[in-house]
C-alpha cells in the first residue's frame, strides 16, 4: 500500500485542515493547495503570538560573560547532552527563546526562533504537506530547531534529501563578543558574502549561539512505500550501492542482521515502479520503523557497550571491527554496537577507508585532525569568539 | 624584492614558458568575463600541479606579494581581476579527472576541468554532474566553488555547494589541507561549506571531488503563457504549492519574450506578458502523471495556452529562447546592463511593477528574465553608452533595483558574486558587524590579506555607488558563451 509516512511522536493535522478546506467550499485542487498554505500561515502568527523573543536578554548574558572573562554552556532542549562532557559552567538556556517568526510554504522557506521545538516545526509544515529535507533526529519532544542545526545530524534521507547544512538558508547569531550579526537570508541563492551560515551547522555552538534560523523546506512525497528483503550484509551492501547509481525515488534504507530495509518516496508511479524493480515484501510498520531508527529507539541502539558512527564512501568495505552493524544511507552511514572498548581502531580504519568516524557512547569523540587543520578551526574559532566565552571541547 | 629577482625565482620553480612576463602576453589575463574593470598583473604564472603551485605560494608567502587566482576567467564580478603589484596564478593546467568512481557517485578533478567535461566523462555510467551554470562549456570546477555557482536547476538540485564532497586546498602560506572526501561528512567545523563562495579569498583549491547523480529517464518542458506577470507568478507559487518540485522553472517577460523569438525563432507567444518554462524529470510514467497536474495548476492560475515538449528536440528548442535571451536583448539596444538579485517569490508582482515605474523615470526599457523557482532576477537595463548621461543613469537605475532587493528581503547577488562588482552593494546587505566578522574569517585563512587582495568584502570606509556587468555594442566577454 503506498501512504504518507506519519510519525506517531508527532501530531499530523493533515485531516484537520483537508476538513475545514472542505467546509470552505475549495473546488479545484489547486484552490485547495493555496487555501491549505493559506490556512497554515494563520495558524502560524496566532502560534507566534504566544511565542517569546528572549534575543535582548541572550545578548545581555553573553555581554556580561564576556566582560566577566566567564565560559557559558549553550542550552536548547537538553537532549543531546549526553554528548557533550558534562560543563560546570553558567548555562545560557536558548529554549525559551522560541516560536516560528515566518512561514511561506510557497517559498519553501521557514524561519523561526533557535528554541522553537522541532516537533512544532515539523507540525507547522505538516499541516501545508511539507517537510524538512534533512529529517532530523529527536532524541526527545524538547529537541530545538537550534540544536538541530547546531549539531548537524542529519537523519535517514540524508543522502537523497541533503544534510542539515545543505538546507540552512540564513542565520541570525550572538558570537563571542556579544555581537548580534545576520548572515544568509531566505532565499535559495545568495552569494553575498562568506557562507557563515552553513559553518554554523554541526559547530555545536563554539563560534557563538544561533538566534534564529531559516531552513528551506519541501513538499512531502505523495507517497512512500518501504520494501524489506531477507539478504546477509555484504549482499545487501551489493545492492544498495548499486540501486544508489541507478535513478530511482530512494529516500533511506536500513541494513541490521539479515534484513534490508529500502524506503521509496515520491511520486506514485515512479514508487510503484521503482518497488517492482527492488522486489521484497511490502511493510506495514513502516513509519514507525524508520522514525525509531532516525530517533535510535529501534532495538539496535538498545543495551550498554559502545556506540559508533562510520562515515564512509557508500562501497567502501566493512571496517575491520568486530561488532553488530547497521548501515544505512546505502553504505554511507554505518552504526557498531560494541561489547568491548575500541580504542582508537574505528578512527584507524574509517581513515584506510576514506571516511572518519565518531564515537557516540559512552562519550562523543570523533575522528583527531591534522595539526594544521586544528589550528586553521581553533584561530576561525577566535575568530568568532576572542575570549572563549563559547569554547568547549566539543569539536 | 624588485621585478627581476621574482621573475627569477618563478622561473626557478616553474618553466621559462610558465612564467609570462610580457605586457602584450600578460592582456589575456587583464579580466575575467566583466572586462570593464581591468588591470595588468605583474606577472602571470600557470603551474601544472599542486606543488608547483605550493611553491609559487611559499615564495609569494615569503615575500609579502599579492596573489590572485584564476579558473577559466569566466566570472561576471571580477572575482578574477589582477592585481597590480601581485601574481595572477593560473590554474587553468591543472585540468586532470583524476578518478571516475561510479560505485560511490563522485569524480575526484583538478580544479581547471571543465564543469561540462566532468558530465561528458561520466556519462556513459549514467550519471550526470548538476549544476550547470550558463558558461558550463568553459568555465571550471574550480571557479564554481569559489562563486558557489548555480544553473537553471538549483531549485530541485542545488548549488555547488550541495554537490561538492570534498576540497583539497592551498594556504597562502602553502600549507595543503583536505576538506571531505568522497564521504557524505566530515570531522570538524565545515569548512567545506565556507569555501564555497569564498571568491578565492581563503585559499587556492587544487582538487575537487564531486558528487553525481543518476541521469534521470526522461525530462520534459512546458511552456505556458499568461496575459499578466502577476498571473506567471501566482501560477509559479501554485505549482509548488501542489507539492511539485519542477527540474527547472524559468519566466520571461514580454520584452524578454519578443526579442528571443525574434532572434531564435522558437514559437514563443510574442503577445504574451509572460510565460513560464518548467521542466519535469523523472521515470516517463511519473513525468506524464506530473505533467497532467502541472497542466491543471498552470491553468487554473490563468495561462492562456501550455505546451508541452513531444521530445528531445522540441524540449531543446522551448530551452532555446530562454537560453538566447541575453544577446536576444543585447540586439534591442547598443548597451546592457545586467543585475543579478535574488527576492523571495511572492514579491515578484510588486518588485516588476516598481522597476517598470523605475523604467518609465529613468527612460531606459528593462527586459526580465527570472529564475524563478530560485526567485534569481536579471533585469537587463538597456541604455547607450555613446548618449551623454545614459550609462550614469542606468547604474543609478541598478542600484535603486538592488537596494529593494534587500529591502524584499533578497539579496544583492543570486550566483554572480561580488567580485569588485558589487562591492559597495554590500555595504547594503550587511552591517559593519557583519562586515567585520567576514575580515576576521579571512584573517583566520590569510592574516597578510595577500590572497585575492580588494575583493568581495569591503572595508568599513568604502560605501558608495553601485555597478554591474556592462555589455558594449554586444561585445560580450567570451561572446561564445551561453548567457541565462
Amino acid at each position: 500500500m503506498c501512504m504518507r509516512a506519519i510519525c506517531p511522536m508527532l501530531n499530523c493535522r493533515d485531516s484537520d485542515v483537508a476538513d475545514n478546506l472542505e467546509s470552505a467550499g475549495a473546488d479545484t485542487a489547486n484552490e485547495r493547495v493555496l487555501l491549505r498554505a493559506q490556512a497554515t500561515l494563520g495558524a502560524t502568527i496566532d502560534r507566534s503570538v504566544a511565542d517569546k523573543d528572549i534575543s535582548s536578554d541572550l545578548v545581555a548574558q553573553v555581554k556580561a560573560a564576556y566582560a566577566a572573562g566567564r565560559m557559558l554552556a549553550i542550552r536548547g532542549g537538553g537532549t543531546k547532552c549526553w554528548w557533550a562532557e558534562e560543563l560546570d559552567r553558567e548555562v545560557l538556556d536558548t529554549a525559551p527563546h522560541s516560536g516560528i517568526v515566518s512561514y511561506e510554504p510557497t517559498e519553501l522557506v521557514l524561519t523561526a526562533r533557535a528554541g522553537t521545538r522541532l516537533t512544532d516545526v515539523v507540525a507547522a509544515l505538516d499541516s501545508a504537506g511539507q517537510s524538512l529535507p534533512f529529517e532530523p533526529p529527536m532524541f526527545g519532544a524538547n529537541a530545538t530547531l537550534g540544536g538541530a542545526v547546531a549539531c548537524g545530524v542529519s537523519g535517514p534521507r540524508r543522502p537523497w534529501g541533503g544534510a542539515v547544512r545543505d538546507a540552512v538558508l540564513g542565520v541570525e547569531l550572538i558570537n563571542g563578543a556579544a555581537e548580534r550579526l545576520t548572515f544568509g537570508g531566505q532565499v535559495m541563492k545568495n552569494v553575498a558574502g562568506y557562507d557563515v551560515s552553513r559553518l554554523m551547522v554541526g559547530a555545536r555552538g563554539t563560534l557563538g549561539v544561533l538566534t534564529q534560523i531559516s531552513v528551506k523546506v519541501l513538499p512531502k512525497a505523495e507517497c512512500e512505500v518501504t520494501c524489506v528483503l531477507q539478504l546477509e550484509r555484504d549482499a545487501a551492501l551489493a545492492r544498495v550501492v548499486e540501486w544508489n547509481r541507478s535513478p530511482l525515488p530512494l529516500s533511506a534504507t536500513c541494513h541490521v542482521v539479515d534484513r534490508l530495509s529500502v524506503r521509496l518516496s515520491g511520486a506514485h508511479a515512479a514508487v510503484e515502479e521503482a518497488a517492482a524493480r527492488i522486489g521484497g515484501v511490502r511493510s506495514d510498520d513502516s513509519a514507525e520503523f524508520w522514525c525509531a531508527l532516525r530517533d535510535q529507539r529501534s532495538a539496535f541502539f538498545d543495551g550498554a557497550g559502545e556506540l559508533w558512527r562510520f562515515s564512509l564512501p557508500h562501497a567502501a568495505r566493512m571496517p575491520r571491527c568486530s561488532g553488530e552493524w547497521l548501515i544505512e544511507w546505502a553504505g554511507a552511514q554505518r552504526w557498531l554496537r560494541s561489547a568491548t572498548p575500541l580504542g582508537d581502531r574505528p578512527f584507524v580504519e574509517a581513515s584506510a577507508l576514506g571516511g572518519h568516524a565518531q564515537r557516540w557512547r559512552p562519550s562523543w569523540q570523533s575522528t583527531p585532525l591534522p595539526a594544521a587543520q586544528r589550528e586553521l578551526q581553533v584561530r576561525l574559532q577566535q575568530a568568532f569568539d576572542p575570549r572563549g566565552v563559547f569554547r568547549a571541547g566539543r569539536l | 624584492m624588485d621585478n627581476e629577482q621574482l621573475v627569477a625565482r618563478l622561473q626557478r620553480i616553474l618553466g621559462r614558458e610558465q612564467v609570462i612576463v610580457d605586457v602584450s602576453a600578460l592582456r589575456a589575463f587583464e579580466s575575467d568575463g566583466l572586462t570593464a574593470y581591468r588591470t595588468v598583473p605583474r606577472v602571470a604564472v600557470l603551474p601544472n600541479d599542486t606543488a608547483e603551485v605550493q611553491a609559487v605560494l611559499r615564495l609569494c608567502h615569503e615575500h609579502r606579494i599579492p596573489v590572485v587566482p584564476r579558473g577559466a576567467g569566466t566570472g561576471l564580478s571580477g572575482g578574477a581581476l589582477p592585481h597590480k603589484d601581485g601574481v595572477l596564478l593560473s590554474l587553468a593546467r591543472l585540468n586532470k579527472i583524476l578518478q571516475i568512481d561510479g560505485d560511490n557517485r563522485v569524480v575526484r578533478v583538478e580544479p581547471g576541468v571543465r564543469n561540462l567535461a566532468i558530465s561528458e566523462a561520466v556519462a556513459p555510467l549514467g550519471l550526470y554532474y548538476a549544476p550547470d551554470p550558463s558558461s558550463q562549456i568553459a568555465c571550471s570546477i574550480g571557479g564554481n566553488v569559489a562563486e558557489n555557482s548555480g544553473g537553471v536547476h538549483c531549485l530541485k538540485y542545488g548549488l555547488t555547494v550541495h554537490n561538492v564532497l570534498g576540497i583539497r586546498m592551498l594556504t597562502m602560506a602553502g600549507e595543503l589541507l583536505e576538506f571531505g572526501g568522497a564521504a557524505l561528512d566530515a570531522p570538524g567545523l565545515d569548512l567545506l561549506a565556507l569555501l564555497h563562495g569564498s571568491e578565492g579569498m581563503l585559499g587556492v583549491i587544487v582538487e575537487v571531488t564531486v558528487r553525481l547523480l543518476p541521469t534521470p529517464v526522461l525530462a520534459r518542458v512546458a511552456m505556458a503563457d499568461f496575459p499578466s506577470v502577476e498571473a506567471a507568478g501566482d501560477a509559479v507559487a501554485a505549482i509548488i504549492a501542489a507539492g511539485i518540485v519542477p527540474a527547472g522553472l524559468e519566466m520571461m517577460d514580454n520584452l524578454a519574450i519578443r526579442a528571443a523569438e525574434d532572434f531564435v525563432h522558437v514559437g514563443y507567444p510574442r503577445d504574451a506578458a509572460a510565460i513560464l518554462l518548467c521542466e519535469l524529470d523523472g521515470s516517463a510514467a511519473e513525468v506524464a502523471v506530473s505533467f497532467e497536474r502541472v497542466s491543471e495548476v498552470l491553468r487554473a492560475a490563468g495561462a492562456r495556452d501550455v505546451r508541452i515538449s513531444k521530445n528531445e528536440a522540441e524540449r531543446l528548442q522551448l530551452w532555446k529562447g530562454r537560453k538566447a535571451a541575453f544577446p536576444a536583448v543585447g540586439r534591442l539596444a547598443p548597451d546592457y546592463y545586467c543585475m543579478d538579485g535574488t527576492i523571495p517569490r511572492r514579491r515578484l508582482g510588486e518588485v516588476l511593477r516598481a522597476i517598470a515605474d523605475l523604467s518609465a523615470e529613468y527612460g531606459l526599457p528593462v527586459a526580465n528574465v527570472f529564475h524563478a523557482g530560485d526567485g534569481n532576477l536579471h533585469p537587463l537595463i538597456l541604455y547607450d553608452a555613446n548618449q551623454p548621461g545614459e550609462l550614469h543613469a542606468a547604474e543609478a537605475m541598478g542600484a535603486r533595483i538592488l537596494q529593494m532587493c534587500v529591502a524584499v528581503g533578497g539579496t544583492i547577488t543570486g550566483e554572480h558574486g561580488v567580485g569588485v562588482e558589487k562591492i559597495d552593494q554590500m555595504c547594503v546587505q550587511f552591517g559593519g558587524g557583519e562586515l567585520a566578522q567576514f575580515h576576521r574569517i579571512k584573517a583566520a585563512f590569510d592574516p597578510m590579506t595577500l590572497l585575492n587582495p580588494g575583493k568581495a568584502v569591503p572595508t568599513l570606509r568604502r560605501c558608495a555607488e553601485l555597478g554591474g556587468m556592462h555589455v558594449h555594442a554586444g561585445h560580450l566577454p567570451h561572446a561564445e558563451l551561453p548567457r541565462f
